[in-house]
């Protein structure tokens, strides 16, 4: 018997990684050097290290920097959200937004904050709550459809959920005075503006905490991904398992809304990038996509908040921009 | 090193006892009473006809089907207490569909066979990769080990899933329709290699469409019939035009194949006519 060359489980090479960490560094000091100040190179170096012109470090460390690193945080826990829901339910097109979750987090969270909550992590903790209610309608809905399989009936219970959730935030902030319906704007169109170390605090953790659960989980992820009876074969409880990353999965994307609004359609490109760059198992899958997923969502708050300065886009708009031709190309591979 | 799966498998004998499954909504049970053993070193088949429950019989054993009588014994003991994984290890199922998903290498594919003994981290071990590799020569498919999944022909796909599922190293092995799709050289070898792996001593269960082939193959035959035993035993017990006509409620005859002397089966034209 001849003994074949092995094949590690990394992605082909070393290059993607390679390649997207350049990106996310050279995006990411574009992004603290540009704005309605631009900062030549020398001097942002020195910000960062306190040097220099205060009102310069405090743009830097205060606004930009934060900034920066939250759409980071918020792009990699979006794609990896994506990726792990794409694998549980077979289905390439899944994403927290598109499924409804993201849109349960913002209403969790707005109604926090209609009731009076001004805490951060309470807020944070009923955007959670809210993922998790959203989660429950949106696989009781697909089951009460179609029994248990289909996962395009969860795609369509899922845009369904989002939609009333965008209704249920207007209305909860329908009587709220002029720049409170800004905020509503912000909740269902995302952005990075308000960044604070504290946001950058909180988002780390949830990235940290929840993403290594998922990874930690990956290679049950590729034998979910062959479907439920042969994951069943394999040795996966496949009810439980899908339950249970479903859930980390949608707190992962509820941690980002509680941080940014809703940003929809970075899971769903994210992770398809990262397997077209060869990474086909679900553990070096889901970090190339939190890396992606970084450069994706840094650039894209670049470009939010410098293509019309002083006007700032919603972040949610220009990834929608480029997300939903990326959808529809994909949607034309998966049909039947 | 020694190729890990040389060695002659000891099977353990699969005993389904009093099995009554009923699925909710259901008005009459998909199985009842089911009682037959599938013993080490043989190839035990069950067939009959579409609805008989074949496949719900596999579901109990993917603890996908509601069983609400009797139980399902892997040498004396009961399945009901172990869970995914721990079965897993013991018994091996290729399903009778699966739709390839996301491409993967047929070596990682395969390397999935593997999941109910390995650690959430961790490379595979050398063990591993050699049962794999081994698994693969096995199923007669060693030269797809690196190709991707989304390359391989239908009958190469079957081969990749048994060798997949030969690399759980179980003692029970259970095939849902394998041929299904596969032309007669590629059927032919399926079965020749399913003899083959209960001749090396596991525990065969396989469930067929194809009586011909069954009663050249299979040691232990199982006829379903609407979610009973109708008749069990060897090929001269079960393959009888009487009993087979009743259960396919079709005209037929039982003649011997020319070939090795077995009974084989020849379904006549429908009712009132002639050839």
């Amino acid at each position: 018997m001849t003994v074949a060359p092995r094949t590690s489980a990394a992605p082909r090479g070393a290059w993607p990684w390679i390649l997207g960490l350049a990106l996310l560094v050279g995006v990411s000091v574009f992004a603290i050097a540009f704005g309605a100040v631009s900062l030549p190179l020398g001097t942002v170096t020195d910000a960062l290290r306190g040097v220099g012109d205060p009102a310069n470090v405090s743009i830097v460390r205060e606004l930009r920097l934060p900034r920066v690193l939250l759409a980071a945080l918020v792009g990699a826990g979006l794609a990896m959200s994506g990726g792990a829901l794409q694998g549980t339910m077979r289905n390439p097109l899944a994403e927290p937004y598109l499924l409804g979750v993201s849109g349960g987090a913002a209403v969790g969270a707005v109604m926090a904050m209609a009731f009076g909550v001004q805490v951060p992590a309470v807020i944070t903790a009923c955007a959670f709550a809210g993922a998790a209610v959203a989660t429950l309608v949106v696989t009781a809905l697909a089951r009460v459809v179609g029994g248990s399989g289909d996962t395009r009936l969860l795609l369509m219970a899922g845009v369904v959920v989002g939609a009333f959730a965008n209704a249920a935030i207007l209305v909860a902030l329908a009587d709220a005075p002029p720049e409170r319906l800004r905020g509503a704007l912000w909740w269902m169109m995302g952005s990075a503006a308000d960044a604070s170390w504290g946001s950058v605090g909180r988002s780390a953790a949830a990235l940290l905490l929840l993403g290594t659960v998922l990874v930690w989980r990956a290679r049950e992820l590729d034998v979910l991904a062959l479907g439920s009876e042969p994951a069943a074969a394999l040795g996966v409880d496949v009810d439980r398992a899908s339950r249970h990353i479903f859930l980390v999965s949608s707190w992962l994307a509820a941690a980002t809304v509680a941080a940014a609004g809703l940003v929809g359609f970075v899971g769903l490109v994210v992770p398809n990038l990262a397997r077209a760059f060869g990474a086909r198992q679900h553990r070096p899958m889901l970090l190339l996509s939190a890396l992606y997923g970084a450069v994706l969502l840094v650039a894209a708050d670049l470009l939010a908040r410098t293509v019309r300065a002083p006007a700032e886009l919603p972040l949610g708009a220009v990834t929608a921009l480029v997300g939903v031709p990326f959808f529809l190309s994909q949607l034309r591979k998966v049909a039947p | 090193m020694t190729a890990p799966g040389s060695a002659p498998r000891v099977g353990a004998a699969l005993a389904f006892d009093g099995i009554r499954v009923q699925y909710a909504g259901r008005p009459l049970p998909a199985l009842q009473q089911v009682t037959f053993t599938a013993h080490p070193g043989l190839v035990t088949a069950v067939v009959g006809p579409n609805g008989s429950g074949k496949s719900s019989l596999v579901r109990t054993l993917l603890r996908r089907a509601p069983v609400i009588a009797g139980r399902v014994l892997l040498d004396d003991r009961d399945i009901a207490p172990l869970d995914a994984r721990a079965l897993a290890q013991q018994v091996a199922i290729v399903t009778q569909r699966e739709e390839p998903g996301m491409p993967l290498f047929v070596r990682e594919f395969v390397m999935l066979g593997r999941h109910a003994c390995r650690g959430a981290f961790g490379a595979p071990s050398d063990f591993d990769r050699a049962l794999v590799e081994e698994s693969l020569v096995k199923a007669g498919i060693a030269d797809a080990i690196d190709r991707t999944t989304d390359s391989l022909s239908g009958g190469e796909w079957q081969r990749v899933r048994i060798a997949r599922a030969l690399a759980q190293d179980t003692r029970v092995l259970v095939l849902d329709e394998p041929t299904t799709f596969l032309d007669i050289a590629h059927e032919m070898a399926v079965f020749e290699l399913v003899d083959a792996l209960a001749k090396e001593g596991r525990t065969v269960l396989l469930v067929s469409h194809q009586l011909n082939l069954v009663a050249r193959f299979a040691e232990h035959i199982v006829l379903l019939d609407h979610g009973r035993v109708a008749a069990a035993g060897d090929v001269n017990a079960v393959m009888r035009g009487e009993i087979l006509e009743a259960v396919y409620n079709w005209p037929l005859v039982v003649t011997r194949d020319p070939a090795v002397g077995v009974p084989a089966l020849l379904p006549l034209r429908g009712r009132g006519r002639s050839r």
